[in-house]
């Protein structure tokens, strides 16, 4: 048991958790006022439900021996066996705080995915979705990149989630985009950001979450940590920077809420690689992921489809270049426990990223689909017409978010 | 009397007021309102997508004057909202039937 080790943990689990209330802000601004509080409660509740899941099972089946490298065994049902000793994933601090860590990301992964279906969707829907969706998609996918499943076994690289938690939810967030609909006035009327102060802080606020996120994937404070902080900072920069630029190219003028989804987007794509990669090629990250993810962003525009924040091109293919970024720049001079990418001599470790991403895709977006087929045909996904036109706020939940006067 | 209607950039607001102030008119009505003339909206960009905001924001002055003094209103407002540039607003003159001063009854000229 190291102190050193225990304590850095304990605050990134607590960064970690922030991005969550972080994502609730960011979300929140950008959907129309009448809608502010149902969506910043999709992000916030799952700090609830998903804690309950985690206990329960959730950790088990992504943490839990392996079985046929598909899902964990439910040796640790209810946390049974997870001590205030070192674990089976945690040398130095202890087994409960590693999955106390783990649970931050299990919480923030289905939030994100909230970003396509805004506007729109009913409570008890999403609540049920939730719930599967950490079930039946979440803590497999987990298990296979990172509790003993077949994608860590084949070699891929995932250093704090670029496939398990943005591959993930983006590929999810595009099949609900696709089963829920457009929201009703989508592209008739405009339907704008109603608050882009709100979104600049929960941006920043994800930002310095993700300093857990991803320095605290070393499980360790020391030289990992610091590598994976370093990069993660100047990634993002360099992300903001180049979709700024961008965009001024495309549609002349450099928008703040395209220099807060720029650096979400360096986030996003540097989080795979951050322990594996040294700072230039970060940099190099972040400014390809800040044009790719804004082309995709414009490329949306086309193709119809209403994923009402950005969570396809953001996530989805902010995450898919990191997982492949991290088989081109990954290098064993940076870190010599991890393996070579394509520039530093070694193709096939490029190769193995682009399996492991594009299972996590086909999975992912089958069994959402699914998931929220099964839904839809129960439950119902989607809030009635004259809701909608009201507001979820007061529709779903009878609150308001501004009353002035 | 005459009723005039100013629809102005809401910038100009105290320059008008002024001059209007100064030319001796003894009160106006401000709202806040929202439309288009030639030069139509501007433009907003979130994310990838554009959107054509059409209504600007202006302002509209409504002022009650005596006839005789119409013309003279006019071209203050003219000259102390103008800058030149597309969007300055419009100026509409209408004859006013009546005027009430609801504290003391008086009506016409003495109520305005």
């Amino acid at each position: 048991m190291n102190s050193g080790d225990t304590s850095f943990m304990l605050l990134a689990s607590a960064l970690v958790m922030f991005m969550t209330p972080g994502l609730a802000l960011f979300y929140g601004g950008l959907v129309r006022a009448k809608n502010v509080l149902a969506t910043m409660m999709q992000s916030f509740i799952c700090l609830g439900l998903v804690s309950l899941v985690w206990v329960v099972y959730g950790y088990t089946l992504a943490f839990g021996p392996d079985a046929g490298g598909i899902i964990g065994t439910l040796k640790y049902i209810g946390l049974r066996g997870v001590t205030l000793q070192p674990g089976p994933y945690s040398s130095t601090i202890p087994d409960l705080l590693f999955c106390s860590f783990q649970l931050m990301f299990a919480v923030i992964t289905p939030a994100l995915i909230t970003g396509a279906f805004a506007e729109r969707m009913k409570f008890s829907a999403f609540v049920w979705f939730t719930i599967l969706w950490s079930t039946l998609v979440y803590s497999p996918v987990c298990h296979w990149v990172w509790g003993g499943g077949w994608i860590g076994k084949l070699g891929a690289l995932d250093f704090a989630g670029g496939t398990v938690i943005h591959i993930n939810s983006g590929v999810a967030a595009l099949a609900a985009a696709l089963i829920i609909g457009r929201r009703k006035g989508w592209r008739k009327e405009p339907i704008l950001p109603h608050n882009l102060p709100t979104s600049i802080l929960g941006a920043g606020i994800l930002w310095f979450g993700w300093f857990g996120f991803n320095a605290g994937s070393a499980i360790a404070a020391g030289e990992l940590a610091t590598l994976a902080f370093f990069n993660t900072q100047v990634a993002s920069g360099a992300a903001a920077v180049s979709w700024i630029t961008a965009e001024r190219l495309a549609r002349g003028k450099a928008t703040t809420l395209g220099a807060v989804s720029g650096a979400v987007a360096g986030l996003v794509a540097i989080t795979p690689a951050a322990g594996f990669v040294g700072p230039i090629s970060a940099v190099v990250i972040g400014l390809v992921a800040g044009i790719v993810c804004y082309m995709f962003v414009l490329v949306k525009e086309r193709a119809g489809y209403d994923d009402a924040l950005d969570v396809v091109a953001i996530h989805g293919f902010g995450g898919f270049w990191g997982a492949l970024a991290t088989g081109l720049f990954a290098s064993t001079a940076v870190n010599p426990n991890a393996a070579n990418g394509l520039f530093f001599g070694n193709p096939g470790q490029f190769v193995t990223q682009f399996i492991a991403a594009a299972a996590v895709m086909v999975y992912s977006f089958v069994v959402s689909g699914v998931l929220l087929k099964i839904i839809d045909k129960t439950v119902g996904l989607r809030v009635r017409e004259e809701s909608e036109m009201t507001g979820l706020d007061l529709t779903e939940h009878s609150e308001t978010g501004y009353t002035f006067g | 009397m005459k009723k005039i209607e100013a629809i102005i950039k809401p910038f100009k607001l105290e320059e008008v007021k002024d001059a209007l102030n100064q030319l001796g008119v003894q009160g106006m009505t401000v709202s806040e309102v929202k439309g288009f003339g030639r030069q139509k909206g501007h433009k907003e960009i979130y994310r990838g997508a554009e959107y054509v905001v059409e209504f600007v924001p202006k302002v509209k002055l409504e002022i009650a004057v005596p006839a005789d003094m119409a013309d003279k209103v006019v071209e203050t407002i003219m000259t102390s909202a103008r800058t030149g540039k597309i969007g300055d607003g419009k100026i509409f003159v209408t004859s006013l039937e009546s005027a009430v001063r609801i504290r003391t009854g008086e009506t016409g000229r003495e109520a305005l």
